[in-house]
């Protein structure tokens, strides 16, 4: 009987889905999924695989999203190896040749963008690098005008007819992005070569569009947790040169970085690359970078 | 330019024959110093005309590209060329070998252990695994290279070669897997063919560098063999249309050699089976039936759900079996067979908010049980290690029956800090007494007892791992194994590990 009822439901499911004749679109983590919705609108079914709360670099390959990837029809991933950790297992079990290989339903976000940190020479000593760059480039909005524009790309060969629709999302998504940027390059401009500091290496982007120099880490090398003399050095350099803001990832804890707040006299501000990572981000992308750009620059201006 | 040149050395060829000597030679060598030179610049101004070639080649291809010359993409455009422009330029810098760089991912592990047991019997008394620690002192418990990647559009290949040095210093190679594997095979299907671990469980098909514990679970050990159950065969996948995950999948593989333990195989591996041991069920397997027919192979079948409990939680679920026939058919050529059933579960959790994914809780437990036929067996046609009964004073008589055997390991995983992971494993063994246990034998003039690859066991091993990266591990690992008959043993071994090249990342 039970069993009966669940084929039922799995039948209705399916129905339901191909009644609705959403395009079914599965993105790794937050950032490219509010994009998705951005360019979908109504038109597609958009699911995260990762949290926005969650460290993108090691995410499960939990058996329920290998079902959930055999549905898709695109696949928003990062191209630059953020999910090499989880996704090849998954999209090895998920058999569908929609989002596999170079299938036109497989977008790599970064096609298109400039990558910085591209390792001249492979050596893991040097920490956790990956050969492709510097893998956290959405939070460039220009990049995210790029990814938008990948992800049009693939909506309208997964959806033809609907071309014009993800065309003109893509005009206004973009065009806001133009507009919210005069804004942003106002409201950071007075911070023009501020020094910050940060828990991962995860900024080289934003700073290098606002001019904000995030060059010092808790980290001693990408993916190394801190080390008491790591953390004294860094003690040192922030006093010397008057570092007084510290930004940390929802993901980190809190704790170390609290502590070097307190011995510095910095301020903390707690951020995250995914809409919904910190409070008042669930909104999407845009709503993520004003987050951004307010609490960084009231940060910066309160520690002058 | 060359025909100017040319024409340049004629004249100069011309008037060199009324100089003396020395001027001659002079003139040689300049000859051939702006031969060298025209050639040089030759040489680089190929290498400029190629690179720009190349360039060219790569602005139209991303220019023409898909819908971004329909008007799509503005700002994209430029930035594309620019950044293929950098890729062009960073991959003539030198030879990249990583994921998606190369035709192949190859990673290499080694694992290795260091420790100590107040065990006489360690390699396959406490220790039953192949490739668990060995010996008191060092082991090499495995250096694997793996090598995987697409083969064409059709099919995906991997191959894991392992290395390994045995208790007595003897150097062994297996070939763990090397299997292919369909990619886009209709109705959710997947085929693969090679040689490959069973699906049976969880522990069976993991690679020993994916364990959380320094050695085999013991009902591993006894039911699928010191090196697991992996034999050449092939192997059908459905993921089926669920909202969940659900999948059904079938092998069929080979039913003998040392890989298939309680089948067609006596069990032993690296030929270490020594004269003194008493087999399996007190008779030898050397009663192969041999393949005849198509029930003679090994067939598996799995079935295993998964789904999300809460945000944070998750729970699989799968039952497996292993169905072919085993090699201990007696006297009268007897078909006996074996059958494994398993059931396992694993729950995980989580939280939403995690960093570099601690922490977490992860409980993981396998029972199984196992029926194995075994045949009449007449000692009396034994002229070695020939067991005696007692009551009769003659060659014993060993009847054929069904053995029954019942196992499970439950294991509790704590990541409680980044890096820092610890965990608790319970192991038990037992075997229903089998007729043959019921008669008074004696072998050499010692009492037989009960059956000890099939008694009562127990055993505890708390451990405590460090990864200082993905890329290495350090693991302490305390085992209280309880034996009956044998009696109570302690050991300690510290595991250590690291990854060169492709990292494949780790299932769930």
């Amino acid at each position: 009987m039970k069993l009966k009822l669940l084929w039922f439901t799995t039948a209705l499911t399916l129905a339901a889905q191909s009644a609705i004749g959403k395009i079914n679109v599965v993105a790794t983590t937050a950032d490219f999924a509010a994009i998705a919705r951005e360019i979908g609108g109504d038109k597609v079914q958009v699911t995260a695989l990762a949290k926005p709360t969650e460290d993108p670099h090691f995410i499960d390959a939990k058996p329920g999203f290998i079902s959930t990837l055999n549905r898709a029809d695109v696949l928003i991933e990062s191209g630059a190896g953020l999910e090499q950790g989880w996704l090849q297992p998954l999209l090895q079990g998920a058999r569908n040749p929609k989002i596999s290989g170079a299938a036109p339903g497989h977008v790599q976000g970064n096609a298109g963008v400039e990558m910085l940190g591209v390792p001249a020479s492979l050596d893991r000593s040097r920490g956790d690098i990956h050969a492709e760059g510097n893998p956290h480039y959405l939070i460039d909005p220009m990049n995210a005008k790029i990814v938008a524009a990948n992800i049009a790309e693939a909506f309208s060969k997964a959806e033809p007819k609907a071309y014009e629709t993800y065309r003109t999302n893509l005009k206004v998504f973009q065009e806001k992005i133009d507009a919210r940027m005069v804004e942003w390059e106002k409201q950071l401009a007075p911070h023009k070569g501020a020094s910050l500091v940060a828990y991962h290496d995860s900024w080289p982007y934003f700073a290098q569009r606002f001019g904000l120099k995030i060059e010092m880490f808790l980290e001693p090398k990408p993916g190394i947790p801190p080390t008491p003399s790591h953390v004294a050095s860094l003690i040192q350099k922030m006093r010397e040169q008057n570092v007084r803001v510290i930004l940390v990832d929802a993901y980190v804890s809190r704790r170390q970085a609290d502590s070097l707040a307190s011995k510095t006299g910095a301020v903390t501000v707690p951020v995250s690359h995914f809409p919904g990572g910190v409070k008042g981000t669930e909104g999407g992308y845009i709503q993520l970078v004003d987050y951004l750009v307010n609490s960084i620059s009231q940060a910066l201006a309160s520690a002058k | 330019m060359k025909r100017n040149l040319v024409l340049v050395f004629c004249l100069t060829a011309s008037a060199i024959k009324a100089q003396p000597t020395n001027e001659l030679d002079a003139l040689k060598r300049q000859l051939q110093e702006a031969t060298e030179k025209f050639d040089r610049s030759l040489q680089e101004h190929r290498k400029i005309i190629d690179d720009l070639n190349l360039r060219l080649q790569h602005m139209q291809a991303a220019q023409t590209n898909g819908v971004r010359d329909q008007g799509l993409v503005t700002s994209a455009a430029t930035n594309t060329v620019e950044a293929d422009q950098s890729r062009l330029t960073s991959a003539a810098t030198g030879l990249r070998l990583g994921t998606r760089s190369a035709y192949m991912d190859i990673g290499l592990v080694g694992t290795f252990a260091a420790g100590s047991s107040t065990a006489s019997d360690i390699e396959g008394g406490t220790q039953l695994g192949g490739h668990d620690p060995n010996q008191r002192g060092f082991t090499v418990q495995g250096v694997e290279a793996t090598f995987s990647g697409a083969v064409d559009p059709y099919f995906r290949g991997m191959a894991n070669v392992l290395f390994s040095i045995d208790a007595g210093g003897e150097s062994f190679l297996e070939l763990e897997e090397a299997y292919l594997e369909t990619i886009s095979l209709p109705g959710n299907l997947q085929v693969r063919g090679g040689q490959f671990f069973t699906e049976f469980g969880r522990h069976n098909p993991t690679h020993p560098h994916a364990w959380w514990f320094v050695d085999t679970p013991l009902v591993n050990g006894r039911f699928l063999g010191p090196d697991g159950l992996r034999n050449p065969g092939a192997r059908v996948s459905w993921l089926m249309p669920t909202p969940f995950y659900s999948e059904l999948s079938l092998a069929v593989q080979n039913s003998h050699g040392e890989t298939a333990a309680s089948f067609r195989s006596s069990g032993h591996v690296h030929d270490d089976e020594t004269d003194e041991e008493v087999p399996l069920a007190f008779r030898h397997a050397d009663n192969d039936r041999g393949l005849k027919h198509v029930d003679d192979l090994l067939f598996a079948p799995r079935y295993a759900i998964s789904f999300e409990v809460t945000d944070a939680q998750t729970l699989l679920l799968g039952a497996s079996a292993a169905f072919g026939p085993n090699s201990r058919g007696g006297d009268n050529g007897g078909n006996t067979d074996t059958q494994i059933y398993g059931i396992d579960f694993t729950w995980k959790w989580k939280p939403a908010k995690h960093q570099a994914g601690f922490p977490f809780v992860m409980w993981q437990t396998e029972a199984m049980w196992r029926k194995y036929d075994v045949g009449e067996f007449d000692w009396a046609g034994e002229e070695e290690g020939q067991i005696i009964d007692v009551g009769t004073g003659a060659p014993a008589l060993l009847p054929g029956e069904t053995l029954d055997d019942y196992r499970f390991y439950t294991q509790l995983l704590y990541g409680f800090k980044p890096r820092w992971v610890a965990g608790l494993r319970f192991d038990y063994v037992k075997g229903e007494q089998g007729d043959y246990e019921r008669l008074n034998l004696t072998v050499d003039g010692d009492a037989l007892g009960r059956d000890l690859e099939r008694t009562e066991r127990w055993r505890l091993s708390p451990n405590l791992t460090w990864f200082p990266t993905e890329f290495s591990k350090l693991r302490l690992q305390y085992n209280y194994d309880d034996r009956k008959g044998i009696g109570e043993d302690h050991s300690v071994w510290l595991q250590f590990e690291f990854i060169l090249g492709a990292h494949a990342a780790h299932q769930f």
